[in-house]
This record gives structure tokens, C-alpha cells and sequence, in this order.
């Protein structure tokens, strides 16, 4: 797509603490420029993806409402790189993980978690697998697809990277048994590297990282705990692939490619976007919207975040825009619950969601605990199944600050 | 394109099934067995069908108007409980018994609990059982199809001569008996309709039916006709696989089924009375709660520590 009019980098696009900005109004950048500092180990480097003028260092709100620092970047349309880009110069461990925190990689998957922590494992010479996630976390994405026919070579430069410097020797890739050209294309890729490429079952949310693991390995992540805990490390294909390239080029996270896409879309597709482009300019790029919207989503129908307006930009971690309409998003009557046991049936953890909703309208927070409620990841499948069309994980998550919060409302 | 945005929490689609679907698909499944019972015991069956239907919909109706609720006789679910209440009626009952049925499966059972979801028990179930008791008379005197419709005859199978019942009146259902008792083919299909429409799951009626055949080889009774007669085949896939009252996990509706299974077989064989369908499912509605808390499903990384004990 044509450069964007400006781009505005919030400066907490991951988990963990924002970055630093180090940027000031009317300073000049490039391409690949540090604009955000790290600010600390739980946090990342903020890039810019243009050349061009800082024009101001303000505060946005995010598309979880909180108010947050961001650098507006208005480009010069001349995309300069910067000077200071060129391939890590990787030796051994060490130099591979400052790398993959120097590019400023986020789990690409969604979740935003930054990589370099993911590939130091305090327990390194106990993993012995590592999972490539290739099963597309939620319906309507297909932009790890799309990686995966067009970004296969850097894909296995990626994976060879990691199980060399963390001295992996096995790797599992996973792909929904419904993506058979994919499959095929990795397989024979990889032929020669102690890599296999399994066929996972194609029910959402096969990507989420413990049911991955469940499948891929069988084995049970501990809750609470880390894929580590294992011996697994588990890394979402793009990310994967974006190490391969990184370790070539030497430029930082600052492109996206994502899948915009939803029922008043006109012309959906995958779109490779420098990060922090307004929404607006992305949508008005595949030739706008066929009515007023009734809901953008940053992220899939299932887990996918609210925009609260379209000038939110684009950010590391998402996978996709999907423009709804008010038809698609209308809720639909509640009826009482009548006990189906859907939700806890369909729960990939087992959990069972009618009952922990009881107990928080309740406020018991004993019974909380006793059901695991905090084990819940949110993807949503409860309350998708659920023929009262009662909110259950939205409940579920209510039901977990209550636990955090102590029984407090 | 407008800034006016709706946010909410995720999710944001779900799926198409509803309350009200899963509620018409039940009444689907029993047609089969409304025509077979109306083709047996003649028009009266049909028309007392159609008073319990529409004395547990005016019932719902009235409450929720009385009680400024929201109407919800849409869902249907007072529907299947007027047609699941007449299956589980003579034929020939006065119609205003089973107008007083159909206020204690609605009024009683479902809306002074809470309505929709909140029933103890099986509301049809607990009908049946007051009435039997109240107008126990009248609840006994099944029409005999073969002898003309008001031709009286013994209330089930279960108490009449059994071994003189051939299989093939009992599969068709031109024998004695309350309008659901009487063809176990079509409420056979009705089963396996919403089996395979997946409105019910297949364990509590495979494992109920499987635990009656079996006691029934132990006790020295002929299995076949324990299957087929008495109200045990509208029992298993209609009445004991209600969602409301009965276990949401695979392990807790095996243990609903199996002791539905125990009770229905200690009554038929050691009791007095000739059918245990009713009490089993009953006694077995009200231990739900109990069998809920102690069948919860595993949770990953949660009911088996095992950290390295897979690693092979």
C-alpha cells in the first residue's frame, strides 16, 4: 500500500512495561530508527517504519482504554534507512538473543509477548522441543498462511537459528490439517532437518499455546506455569519467519503483514502495513467500507480488541482488521441458562464456564479458586456455543479480576 | 466511515444454535410418536396433546405477565413440556386432570424455581407423578387400542401378563399404555433424531437402556420386553436427557445413566408398584447437584501434575 499520511507508534505494543520514548518533536528519523527505548526486561525497542519528522510525542488511547504514550511520525515519502541497519553479527547465544531484542520482535501470534524472553528459558538444558505454531489462531486470519507459501525459506532459516543457539534438538511444526499445499510445501522444505510437520485438527483455538502443546507433545503444561516448565519452546510462524529475515537483513519489526477482511470490506486481502498506520488509510487501501461499521476489531470475532475509532493505528502484534457490520455484531436474545453443558463441553481446558459464572454473580471467590476459573484464556468459546447466548467469557473474565482483586467488585 | 464505533468485550460472533432451536428440534423428534399414538388411541390423543400444549403455554404466558417478566413462551420450552406431559397421559384422562398437570409442571415445577433453567426436576416428570398419585384411578385406566378406544385395560405392560405381549406390539405400540409409552419405533427415530441433530448426547440413553438390559438378563426377565415396554424408551431419550435436570460431563451423565439403569430395574423387579421410569428419573433429577460436583472434567495442567513424568 502507498505510504501512509502519518504513522503513530504507541509506545506499549507488547506485554510488559511501554518503551521510553527517545524521540523529540521535530527530530528527524529513518527507517528502522529507535523511537521507543526498551524500559526494562519485560518490554521492547519501538521502531519507526518511515523516514520523516517526529511531529509530535503525545498521549492515545488504546484499544484496551488505557491512555498511553505514542510518537507521531509524519514521513518525508523519501523511506531512508537508517545507517545503523545492517545483519546482527551472531556468534553464539548470546549474540542470538540480543538480536531478537535488538529487532524488536512481539509474538506476532497476537499475544504480543516479547520474543527474546520466550528464547531465554531459565531451564535451556531441559527443552527439547520446539513447536512452530502454524494452526491460524481464529477464524477469518490468514496471514500465517500467507506466510507460509511466501516466507517458507525464511521460516527454516528462522527455525534453524533457534534450535542451533538454543541447542534444540527436535521441532515440531504445526498446521491445521485443512492448509494440505502448506503442509506439503514445509515438509518438503524441511526434509532434511530433524523437523516434523504435524496435522492438527482443525477446531479454533488449536493455536493457543497450551493446546498446542497438548497436541503437538501430549504433554500438560502446568498451571500456573511456563511451555518451558516442559522443555518446550513454542514460537508463532511469522515470528519464526521474521527471525529467519532479521538474522538477513537487519531490519526491525516495522512492517505487518495482516489480513483485512470482515462481511462490509470490499476488496479483502492480506496487506503487508508499516506499523503504526492509521486503521482509516489501511481500510480506505482495500477500497473502504460497503456501509458505516458496527465494529473494527484489532484480531479475530473470537479474542479480537475494539477500536474505539478508526485512527488507531496498526500495531505489532495484530494479525488482522476486520470491519463488521452492525448486522454481524448484533447481539442476539438471552435466554436463561438451561444447563447444556455446552460451554463446558467445548472448553479446551476443561473448565467449566456456567458454573464459575455462578459462583462470581455470586462473589465466591473460594469456589473460584476451586474451579480453576483463573486457568481461563479467553478465546471465547463458551460463550460462541452457548444456545442462550449468555456472555460467559465475558463473565470469566470479570470473574478473574474479582479473584486477583480478592473478592472485591 | 464514521468514528462511531460499538466496543464491547470479545467474543464477537457466536454460533447460530439457540434456546428456541434446540427447543423445536425436541418437538420435532416427538411428532413421530404423536402421530403413532393418534393412529392408535384415535383423536382424543391429539386433542389432549393439544390442551397440555396449550394449557403450559397460557400457564408460562399468564406467570411471566403476572410477574412483569419478559414473555418467553417464544423458546418453546413450555411446548416440549405440554407435549412430553400428554405422552406421559391415558388417552382417556378428563381433560381438566390434565390442565391441573400441566399447572404443576409449569407453575409449581419450572416458574416458582425461577422459570427456563431453574427446575429441580423434570417438570412433565413431576406432573405425571402428582397426578398418578392424585387421580391414581384415572392415571391407571389406559385405553386398550385393540378393543375399542374406551375399552379399559391394565395401565402398562409392566403390570399386565408380559410374556403374553409379543415384541412386535410393543415395537409398534398397539398395546396398553399412556400415549409415549406406546411405539418404541418412533420414539426411537425421535432419539436418534436429536442425537444426530446433537441436541442430546448419546451416553445417557445408551447407558440407562444398556443397564436395564443387562439387570434384566441378571434378574431372569426377558430384556426385550424390558426395553421396549412401560415408558422406559420415552424415559431414556426424552425425559432423563432434559439438560436441566440432568449432568452436563460425559462421566456425570454415565453415572445419571447407570443409576437411573439400578432404580428403575430395583422398582420393576422388587417393588410394588409396575413402572419405575418416573421415580428413577425423579430420584435421579434431584441427585444431579451431586453427581455435577463430583464428575468435573480434567483441566489441562491442572488435575495431573506432571511435570516430566510425560517426557519420554
Amino acid at each position: 500500500m502507498p505510504l501512509p499520511t502519518k504513522i503513530v507508534l504507541p509506545m506499549g505494543q507488547h506485554i510488559g512495561a511501554p518503551a521510553t520514548p527517545v524521540v523529540a518533536k521535530g527530530e528527524h528519523v529513518f527507517v528502522g530508527s529507535v523511537v521507543g527505548k526498551a524500559a526494562g526486561f519485560v518490554s521492547m525497542d519501538i521502531h519507526s517504519g518511515v523516514s520523516g519528522v517526529v511531529d509530535a510525542v503525545t498521549t492515545v488511547t488504546g484499544p484496551n482504554g488505557v491512555k498511553q504514550t505514542a510518537v507521531v511520525i509524519l514521513p518525508d515519502g523519501k523511506q531512508a534507512v537508517s545507517p545503523h541497519i545492517k545483519p546482527p553479527v551472531v556468534t553464539d547465544l548470546a549474540s542470538f538473543q540480543q538480536a531478537v531484542r535488538d529487532s524488536g520482535l512481539v509474538g506476532l501470534g497476537g499475544a504480543g509477548f516479547p520474543a527474546a524472553i520466550k528464547l531465554a528459558p531459565k531451564n535451556l538444558d531441559e527443552i527439547d522441543t520446539l513447536i512452530i505454531n502454524g494452526a491460524e489462531c481464529e477464524p477469518y486470519i490468514t496471514s500465517d498462511n500467507r506466510c507460509m507459501q511466501e516466507d517458507t525459506d525464511f521460516i527454516l532459516d528462522g527455525i534453524r537459528a533457534v534450535m542451533k543457539h538454543l541447542d534444540i534438538p527436535r521441532c515440531i511444526i504445526g498446521i491445521e490439517a485443512n492448509k494440505p499445499e502448506e503442509i506439503a510445501k514445509l515438509a518438503a522444505a524441511a526434509a532434511d532437518m530433524p523437523v516434523e510437520v504435524k496435522r492438527l485438527p482443525e477446531t479454533y483455538p488449536q493455536g493457543a499455546e497450551k493446546v498446542l502443546i497438548e497436541t503437538c507433545t501430549g504433554r500438560e503444561v502446568p498451571f500456573p506455569g511456563l511451555p518451558s516448565d516442559v522443555g518446550v519452546v513454542v514460537l508463532n510462524i511469522t515470528s519464526v519467519a521474521f527471525i529467519g529475515k532479521y538474522l538477513k537483513t537487519g531490519m526491525p519489526l516495522v512492517t505487518k503483514r495482516l489480513t483485512v477482511d470482515g462481511d462490509i470490506v470490499k476488496n479483502p486481502g492480506n496487506v503487508e502495513v508499516i506499523i503504526g498506520t492509521p486503521v482509516r488509510e489501511l481500510l480506505e487501501f482495500c477500497g473502504g467500507l460497503t456501509e458505516e461499521p458496527g465494529k473494527v476489531l484489532y484480531g479475530g470475532p473470537m479474542m479480537g480488541l475494539c477500536l474505539a475509532d478508526l485512527d488507531q493505528p496498526v500495531l505489532k502484534n495484530n494479525n488482522a482488521i476486520l470491519a463488521l457490520s452492525r448486522r454481524a455484531v448484533q447481539p442476539a436474545k438471552t435466554t436463561n441458562c438451561i444447563h447444556c453443558g455446552r460451554c463446558a463441553n467445548a472448553c479446551p481446558l476443561g473448565l467449566s464456564s456456567k458454573e464459575i459464572v455462578g459462583a462470581y454473580l455470586k462473589g465466591d471467590v473460594q469456589l473460584l479458586a476451586k474451579l480453576n476459573a483463573d486457568l481461563c484464556m479467553s478465546c471465547g468459546t463458551c460463550t460462541f456455543v452457548c444456545p442462550a447466548k449468555r456472555p460467559l467469557a465475558q463473565n470469566i473474565a470479570l470473574a478473574k479480576l474479582l479473584m486477583k482483586n480478592g473478592g472485591k467488585k | 466511515m464514521s468514528n462511531k464505533l460499538i466496543v464491547t468485550a470479545a467474543p464477537h460472533i457466536t454460533g447460530a444454535d439457540t434456546t428456541r432451536k434446540i427447543m423445536q428440534r425436541v418437538c420435532i423428534a416427538l411428532i413421530p410418536t404423536l402421530l403413532a399414538s393418534c393412529i392408535i388411541f384415535g383423536l382424543r390423543a391429539f386433542l389432549l396433546t393439544l390442551i397440555t400444549v396449550l394449557a403450559c403455554v397460557l400457564f408460562e404466558y399468564g406467570w411471566c405477565r403476572l410477574r412483569k417478566k419478559d414473555v418467553c413462551v417464544d423458546d418453546f420450552s413450555a411446548v416440549v413440556t405440554g407435549m412430553l406431559l400428554a405422552f406421559n397421559l391415558p388417552a382417556n384422562l378428563p381433560w381438566w386432570m390434565a390442565v391441573v398437570g400441566a399447572f404443576i409442571a409449569i407453575i409449581v415445577v419450572k416458574q416458582l424455581f425461577g422459570g427456563l433453567g431453574h427446575n429441580f426436576a423434570n417438570p412433565a416428570i413431576v406432573a405425571r407423578v402428582a397426578l398418578a398419585m392424585g387421580f391414581a384411578g384415572r392415571m391407571a385406566d389406559s385405553p386398550f387400542p385393540q378393543s375399542g378406544v374406551d375399552a379399559l385395560s391394565a395401565a402398562t405392560p409392566m403390570s399386565a401378563d408380559i410374556g403374553s405381549t409379543a415384541y412386535r406390539a410393543l415395537l409398534l405400540g398397539t398395546h396398553g399404555g399412556v400415549l409415549g409409552e406406546t411405539c418404541a419405533l418412533t420414539i426411537l427415530a425421535g432419539g436418534i433424531y436429536l442425537i444426530v441433530t446433537r441436541v442430546i448426547s448419546p451416553i445417557i440413553p445408551v447407558t440407562y437402556l444398556g443397564t436395564v438390559a443387562v439387570l434384566s438378563v441378571v434378574a431372569g426377565e426377558d430384556p426385550v420386553i424390558q426395553l421396549l415396554g412401560g415408558g422406559l424408551m420415552l424415559g431414556a431419550f426424552f425425559m432423563a436427557t432434559d439438560y436441566v435436570t440432568s449432568p452436563t460431563t460425559r462421566k456425570g451423565k454415565l453415572v445419571f445413566g447407570i443409576g437411573l439403569g439400578v432404580i428403575t430395574c430395583a422398582i420393576r423387579f422388587l417393588g410394588t408398584v409396575p413402572e419405575g421410569v418416573s421415580f428413577a428419573i425423579l430420584i435421579m433429577n434431584l441427585l444431579v447437584p451431586y453427581i455435577e460436583e463430583h464428575t468435573r472434567q480434567a483441566r489441562l495442567g491442572i488435575a495431573k501434575p506432571e511435570r516430566g513424568g510425560a517426557r519420554a
